[in-house]
């Protein structure tokens, strides 16, 4: 049976727990006589009402952990609390949760309304109120009309937003989307990408929001847990994965991360400067619990947009490496470049196509890149 | 010739062979047959063509009773096979793992053995001092005066023993073919196991029954070998009339009417049954 986690607190203050909370949670497989981890020790608090995404690579066990907290899988260690109670070993007809499966998984043999209404019919919610919030539920996911009609005789969008109106009619404390947009092509899943925002401040249900795709991550969540290998590797705000990933795993798979690492020659002001290559200057905001000694080999990562590409040497206290170009990719709105620097790494270069002065380089030309210091972000020791 | 033209007559040039085939070996003996049905004559003097519906009414005034027996025994052992068969193939779909197809070769194995060797082992178990009911009944658990051979339970035992393979396989493929996540779905919608099975498995499974029961019913209902081996002589179906009429009387035209009055039945029947419980119309009808 399920059991208060927290029994003195007083139950007016239930909204403050977390809506989820996963405490030590590992799951392994045996297959093939190996014991194969699929998530190894997972300690996660999601707040109520919150857009929270699992981010990762496939085989990063994020489905497996949206799968332990809807009560498809059984955790083989630790503990999953739904508001405070604990839920391990409940069954998933049991839990106060509801999924938004990859594939929709629409019933195929009932109409969009039977869809909708099956949660409801069974709670045995009187037929009265289900007509009511099936009606209302359709109308919120824009599907007034279509009532009568098959799974199969409607578009992707439409069936995803069936998938959606199905699992959130039954107000459920928490809505679990697992890759909920991968079958849809890039423009509706732009504008569903919208619309789920628009659904979850709506509603005020919480999401949690698993996707392989780093930009739906970044434009819908309000908080984003990067998993690898069973493990979250950080958890942060998108801005905050964003502009300082953790590890060299989550600055290469969230956005282009252009990775460069150099012998620290000295430290002062908070900074580290690196020399690199002839002529070339780094400068690395130091962060505390950062291992950075003069003669240290430091790695660090600079974002595409904040550098900016020239034929001079850029003086001042900006950061100045030289390389030659080795790609010019023109995308209308802006220009990627390639380039490889005086030490042999590839550096990418977003530039905006503003003005007309914008072919700055050709293939082959030897070119200054140059960014502020601020952006510079040491990622630990340098192999 | 052109490559466009090739192209429009490749299709037809495909079904050719096979339409061929049904033509030569289908639709012609069907065509003579029909017409044999209509005529009137023995085997001394010849038959002649003389547009004898007589053969028709007389079959059905004669022969009333073993269609209706013979539909009768084919309802109840398209029925036992159903019961039987679901299970089995709800096992083996669901919980199969992997060896879905060796569970499957085990139902099909009885196939390897010749027909008649099939019903005459059934024979052999079913009858009264045969190695199974002998000693049951050697040891008092069944009553002396019991007798299960030469019997409508018999009968209708056979059949279904025989036709199974035939309805566990449609109804297999429709169960395995159902996503496991439109089951999940069901489950995180507050169903128990046994709402998931009535709302959503069963439903979805429904075309894969009414296949099998198209698969058995049919060949049930003109089945002779079962009767004649299980049944003994008072519990004959259509079939056995058939056989002896054509084989032993030399009655070809009333054989032959006989043949199409059960053919238009299980038509007519078919018909019916698909408009009434049709695939689409069978999901309707379970949603709720």
């Amino acid at each position: 049976m399920t059991e208060t986690k927290h029994a003195a607190a007083p139950p007016d203050v239930g909204a403050a727990l977390p809506a989820i909370e996963l405490a030590g949670v590992a799951k392994e497989y045996r297959a093939h006589g190996e014991t194969v981890a699929a998530v190894r020790g997972l300690d996660l608090e999601i707040a109520q009402g919150e857009f929270f995404s699992l981010l990762g690579p496939s085989g990063c066990g994020k489905t497996t952990t949206l799968r332990i907290i809807a009560g498809f899988e059984e955790p083989t260690a630790g503990r999953v609390y739904l508001h405070g109670a604990d839920v391990t070993g409940v069954p998933a007809n049991k839990r106060d949760v509801n999924m938004v499966f990859q594939s929709y998984a629409l019933f195929p043999h009932m109409s969009v309304w039977d869809n909708v209404a099956f949660g409801l019919r069974r709670r045995r919610v009187p037929k009265e109120e289900i007509r009511a919030r099936v009606g209302e539920m359709l109308e919120t996911v824009d599907l007034t009309g279509r009532e009568k009609r098959r799974p199969a005789e409607l578009s992707g969008g439409q069936q995803q937003r069936v998938a959606l109106a199905r699992a959130l009619v039954n107000r459920p404390r928490a809505l679990l989307l697992d890759e909920p947009l991968g079958a849809l092509d890039q423009k509706l899943r732009q504008a569903m990408q919208v619309e789920l925002k628009r659904i979850q401040r709506e509603v005020g249900i919480t999401f949690v929001y698993v996707t392989h795709d780093q930009g739906e991550a970044l434009t819908m969540s309000d908080r984003i847990a990067v998993m690898n290998d069973g493990r979250v590797e950080q958890l942060g705000t998108p801005r905050e994965i964003y502009e300082r990933p953790a590890t060299r795993f989550v600055a290469g798979f969230i956005g282009t991360s252009n990775l460069l690492a150099g012998e620290v020659e000295r430290i002062g002001d908070g900074r580290a400067v690196i020399s690199y290559g002839p002529d070339g200057r780094i400068e690395v905001p130091l962060r505390p619990a950062l291992p950075a000694a003069p003669g240290r080999r430091l790695e660090l990562t600079v974002r595409p947009e904040k550098i900016t590409i020239g034929t001079e040497r850029p003086g001042g206290a900006l950061c100045a490496v030289r390389g030659t170009v080795t790609e010019v990719v023109y995308l209308g709105t802006s220009t990627n470049y390639n380039v490889s620097t005086a030490t042999g790494a590839d550096v990418v270069v977003f530039t905006q196509n503003a003005t007309s002065a914008d072919h700055v380089a050709a293939r082959g030309d030897t070119v200054w890149l140059s960014w502020e210091p601020r952006h510079s972000y040491a990622m630990g020791a340098a192999q | 010739m052109a490559g466009p033209a090739r192209r429009r007559l490749a299709p037809y040039l495909m079904i050719l062979p096979g339409a061929l085939w049904m033509l030569a070996f289908f639709l012609l003996p069907l065509a003579l047959m029909v017409s044999l049905s209509l005529q009137t004559g023995n085997l001394v003097d010849g038959f002649r063509q003389t547009f004898h519906w007589q053969n028709y009414t007389d079959g059905l005034s004669i022969y009333g009773d073993k269609f209706a027996r013979s539909l009768w025994y084919a309802l109840l052992a398209t029925l036992a096979c159903a019961v039987l068969a679901y299970p089995a193939a709800y096992w083996i779909a669901m919980h199969g793992g992997r060896h879905k197809s060796t569970y499957l070769f085990l139902v099909l194995l009885p196939y390897f053995v010749p027909f008649v060797l099939r019903i005459v082992s059934w024979k052999l178990v079913l009858t009264d001092h045969g190695p199974v009911l002998g000693p049951l009944r050697d040891h008092g658990l069944l009553p002396a005066d019991l007798h299960v051979l030469d019997t409508g339970f018999a009968v209708v035992s056979g059949l279904a023993y025989n036709f199974l393979p035939f309805m566990v396989l449609p109804v297999y493929v429709a169960l395995e073919r159902i996503d496991p996540r439109v089951v999940e779905a069901a489950y995180d919608l507050y169903a128990s196991r046994f709402q998931a099975f009535r709302h959503v498995i069963l439903p979805l499974s429904l075309p894969g029954v009414f296949a099998g029961v198209i698969m058995t019913f049919v060949p049930m209902s003109a089945d002779y070998v079962n009767a004649e081996v299980l049944g003994g002589p008072r519990n004959t179906m259509i079939g056995n009339v058939i056989q002896s009429e054509y084989f032993a009387n030399s009655a070809y035209p009333l054989a032959s009417a006989l043949s199409f009055t059960l053919m238009a039945i299980l038509l007519v029947g078919i018909f019916i049954y698909a408009r009434a419980l049709g695939t689409r119309d069978v999901l309707e009808a379970a949603r709720r």
